[in-house]
């Protein structure tokens, strides 16, 4: 990925005492987004708030349109337009983003969403944490679709992951969601930013060929395939249907495979150039516990007090969340008793986790309905158990 | 210890949240402290109770709400009555010493009462109420360095009123100390 | 004979603004969509607008297909989400003409909430609706401006809800712009169409049209150019009409003309006033500041005034040539035809604006001649035109 150093006018570097929603909205503008548009949701809103407050000093657009459907559709505008976008929602408003999502897969359209997750289902419980919509994350979108997914675990990382989030978006063509939580994006912490020149950003990147050779679309399985803007004179026609190159409709069921197959491979086959994770002392360890969001940071003091007590016990902690960490799930399963899984829904990620697993080990789901964190007591137990 | 988990609570206008922020901004910014501020949202944060929660520690702190705190700042009478029995024994105690009724003498208790609002008052304006307080509670429990609270207000109390909310802060601060000797004495 | 397909591709005066190597269209013989899809053209070159410049947004429907088929930068958009994506792409690029080309189920049932906060914002947007009473592409079900008693595929015994009027809803709504025509006020429609590229704001042109595959052929109305007939009988020019007065109801008199004309600040001029106000002279979007855009905008002004002009003036050019192409000569002759016809035609209401109207309810000369020879050849159909309900119905209970 070619990256250039970032604008300095979106940069509010130094030390800030920030919550991570609006370290959501400072990490979009310092990865040179333009345009933001939303709806407020609790507890989403404050990233939208922030992006307001800062847009006419930094010379961004910030507009309230009139629902989920109508933001994530002006994205799409938007990024045609010339311009890297942003919203933020939440799990309602997400459910009513998912039909465009998935226009912004197949057209394959920059743009990043961040879901600071409240707990569900339906209106839930709009004030308090879950991490329930890992998987509509994924699924939401009818078809096949592939994109990518993060998961920040402090208000810093928020601001890190929205500056990677619009890199990858940029050099896949994808949609990229923030899959934060209530609790990282309403607490308070400490989030340095640094000055524009140490800020790797991806430009991007635009067509300047000769009009004949234009094509908005590559289907190799790869990104980094040039995007154009509208007002370039290239003509470009983009649809939500099965298309050509040329980015023509066919519906034919070739075409389909042919468009579906890229689609997918840009992301997944491409899984280890993608996925971050963060691994500690998991050689050696008997009990893996894989976790994600703020979930990880409890299970960070589980794990403390676990060793305390004489287990062998690793952290892997996934900050990209899709395409899921398939190959070092594997690795790992035939060397360690247990994989435990800490995660505020009823059970989402272990899914991954038992499918990767494969029957090698054992998988413990520490899952609860969300509204609040666990306890780091649930988790020792578990770990405790695993380790048996 | 490392880790000091502290209650600022009061009713809504008092800046009870803004308490929080400044504190958490100090020790994070300029006192070299890991801190994480937490408050709650929502319909049960309507209405005239207020509470912000603070974690700070040493190190990078892991469970980001409070499990039992060490300092409770209480600015109402509802906040006083909510909150107090959560504090342990040697817990500090902070209240508004002319809107709090304290139902006993709390022996168990580190107690520090302060006029802030009639000290606000004579400032200027009672909506400086929480940098009283602020100064009174950075004195007695020492948990932050007054020129760490100080470096953190740019930014979180009007620019027009940055004077005259250090001023408010100062009062306090030097109230705290008074009452810490006079607490010394005592003992 | 057969025709050189390639040949008549490349002679075809759409060639340029239209995408020829998609053609033939999917759209039926006798849909009003392809005549409009003519008027929007024919505006696009006489309007003087950089064809770069441009960007047509569609959502799902036969409408919807627009999109695919105009040479511009182009998105085809999910069902009904055609102005909030043509909202992001205006705002994104304010230099750019953007246009939405979307039927009347995508824009005001699906969509119809962006319709009215498009609206409200006075986003600057042209919208072309072509109302057709159907949702043809799913099979000609009821739409919210089918009339009462209509029959579609949901409405089997007759429509029983109340319609919208788009004119009234978008006047209400706040737009700046609101026009009606017929597929068959070609002139007029191209012409309501030139001014609402020109005019900055919240622009709404709904087209009626003859959906003949569903519409017609359900309730018995004949073909595409006995509703072109019944569009000139029926259509009644009132510019200026209170927008209230423009109902339709089924097979009744339809009221066209231009009813809103007036001039209020667009969204993105009412944001770069509260941000000059804030930032001051400094204030810039997108790295331009106010005064950067303003005389940039100016500039194209002046290009688009200019390439107008010649235009115009290759358009009068070629009509005063008898080797004029095909479609020039259509041109001139449907301009002498109006001089004609206003004659034989009383203006029933005194148009209050000159503008889109003063050429109003003639159809392009060929078109006329075409409907008046239909019509003295097939009179019997005429009969089947009346209480198309009951026929059905009666056909149903079989």
């Amino acid at each position: 990925m070619k990256t250039v150093t970032a604008d300095p006018k979106g940069v509010d570097a130094g030390p800030h005492f920030m919550d991570g929603d609006h370290a959501l909205a400072e990490g979009a503008l310092a990865a040179g987004c333009r345009f933001f548009a939303g709806y407020p949701i609790t507890p989403s809103t404050e990233t939208a708030e922030r992006f307001a407050e800062r847009a006419p000093e930094v010379g961004a657009l910030f507009i309230q349109m009139e629902d989920e459907l109508a933001s994530i559709a002006a994205l799409i505008g938007a990024a045609w337009g010339g311009k890297k976008c942003m919203t933020v929602t939440c799990g309602p408003g997400f459910s009513l983003m998912v039909e465009n999502i998935g226009l912004a897969c197949i057209t394959e359209t920059p743009l990043v969403i961040a879901n600071v997750q409240r707990g569900g289902p339906s209106t839930g419980l709009p004030t308090l944490t879950a991490q329930q919509d890992m998987m509509q994350a994924k699924w939401g979108p009818h078809g096949d679709n592939a994109m990518i997914a993060l998961s920040p675990d402090s208000p810093q990382e928020c601001f890190d992951l929205a500056v990677e989030a619009f890199n990858l978006s940029e050099y896949y063509r994808v949609p990229v969601i923030i899959l934060t939580d209530e609790t990282v994006g309403h607490m308070h912490e400490k989030v340095v930013i640094p000055p524009a020149d140490q800020i790797k950003v991806v430009p991007r990147n635009n067509y300047s060929g000769p009009k004949e050779d234009f094509r908005p679309y590559k289907f190799n399985s790869q990104g980094g395939h040039p995007m154009t803007q509208a007002g370039d004179g290239y003509n470009f026609h983009i649809t939500g249907l099965v298309h050509d190159e040329r980015g023509y409709p066919v519906m034919t069921a070739e075409q389909g495979k042919i468009v579906v197959t890229h689609l997918m491979e840009k992301i997944n086959g491409n899984a280890d150039k993608i996925i971050r994770l963060e691994e500690d002392q998991v050689d050696g360890a008997d009990v893996v516990v894989v976790s994600y969001g703020i979930t990880s940071r409890i299970a960070v003091k589980a794990i403390q007090d676990a060793r305390k007590e004489g287990l062998k016990v690793g952290s892997l902690r996934l900050i990209t969340i899709w395409p899921f960490c398939e190959k070092r799930i594997r690795e790992l399963a035939p060397k360690i008793k247990a994989f435990v899984v800490p995660e505020i829904n009823y059970g989402q990620m272990v899914l991954e986790v038992e499918r990767c697993a494969a029957g090698q080990c054992k998988v413990i789901s520490v899952n609860h309905c969300g509204g609040a964190v666990h306890e780091p007591e649930v988790i020792l137990d578990a770990i405790r158990k695993a380790a048996k | 210890m490392s880790t000091q988990e502290i209650r600022f609570s009061g009713f809504g206008g008092q800046g009870i949240i803004r308490c929080a922020l400044i504190t958490g901004k100090a020790l994070s910014l300029y006192d070299d402290k890991f801190a994480t501020m937490t408050q709650s949202f929502g319909p049960e944060a309507r209405g005239s109770a207020c509470a912000a929660q603070l974690v700070m520690s040493d190190s990078r702190i892991l469970y980001p709400y409070i499990t039992q705190p060490g300092v409770l700042l209480a600015l109402s009478q509802e906040a006083y009555d909510k909150y107090y029995g959560e504090l342990p024994k040697g817990g500090v105690l902070i209240v508004e010493q002319d809107l709090v009724k304290l139902k006993s003498d709390h022996p168990d208790l580190k107690l520090y009462r302060v006029p802030a609002t009639r000290f606000a008052e004579e400032v200027g304006n009672r909506l400086f109420t929480n940098l009283v307080a602020l100064g009174f509670f950075t004195a007695v429990t020492k948990v932050v360095t007054a020129d760490a609270m100080k470096k953190a207000l740019p930014g979180l109390v009007p620019d027009r009123f940055l004077k005259v909310n250090i001023k408010a802060f100062e009062k306090g601060y030097e109230y705290g100390i008074e009452a810490l000797k006079t607490a010394g004495a005592a003992s | 004979m057969t025709t050189n397909i390639g040949k008549f591709k490349d002679a075809s005066p759409m060639s340029g603004i239209l995408r020829m190597e998609r053609m033939p269209h999917i759209w039926c013989p006798g849909c009003g969509i392809g005549s409009e899809v003519n008027s929007f053209a024919e505006a696009i070159k006489r309007s003087g607008i950089d064809p770069k410049k441009l960007v047509v947004v569609s959502g799902i429907g036969c409408t919807g297909r627009v999109a695919g088929y105009v040479n511009f930068d182009s998105i085809h958009t999910t069902h009904g989400r055609a102005i909030p994506v043509a909202t992001g792409i205006k705002l994104a690029n304010p230099e750019l003409t953007v246009v939405v080309f979307s039927g009347e189920g995508d824009l005001t049932g699906i969509g119809g909430n962006h319709l009215i906060h498009a609206a409200r914002r006075n986003m600057d947007l042209v919208v072309i609706c072509n109302n057709n009473f159907t949702y043809g592409m799913t099979g000609g079900q009821v739409t919210p401006t089918t009339p009462g008693g209509a029959i579609a595929s949901t409405t089997p015994y007759g429509n029983h809800e109340y319609p919208f009027s788009l004119p009234f809803l978008a006047d209400a709504a706040g737009a700046t712009y609101v026009a009606r025509w017929t597929s068959m006020h070609a002139r007029n429609l191209t012409q309501s169409i030139e001014e609402a590229l020109s005019k900055k704001g919240f622009s709404f042109i709904e087209v009626i049209s003859p959906c003949t595959t569903l519409y017609l052929r359900r309730n018995r109305l004949g073909d595409g150019v006995d509703m072109l007939q019944f569009y000139q009988e029926n259509t009644v020019l009132k510019h200026g009409c209170d927008t209230r007065e423009t109902a339709i109801n089924y097979q009744g008199k339809i009221v066209i003309g231009k009813f809103v004309d007036k001039n209020k600040p667009t969204y993105l001029e009412a944001l770069d006033k509260v941000g000059a106000k804030l930032v001051g002279d400094d204030y810039q979007l997108y790295g331009k500041t106010l005064p950067e855009r303003e005389a940039e905008a100016k500039a194209e002004k002046e290009r688009v005034a200019a390439r107008r002009t010649a235009a115009l003036a290759e358009e009068a050019t070629a009509a005063e040539k008898g080797s004029a192409p095909k479609a020039a000569v259509k041109k001139a002759a449907a301009k002498k035809a109006p001089a004609k016809a206003a004659k034989k035609v009383p203006a029933k209401v005194a148009p209050k604006k000159v503008g889109a109207g003063s050429t109003a309810k003639k159809p392009a000369a060929k078109s006329a001649a075409k409907v008046a020879a239909k019509v003295a050849a097939k009179p019997v159909k005429k009969a089947a035109k009346k209480a198309p309900a009951k026929a059905v119905a009666k056909k149903t209970r079989k």
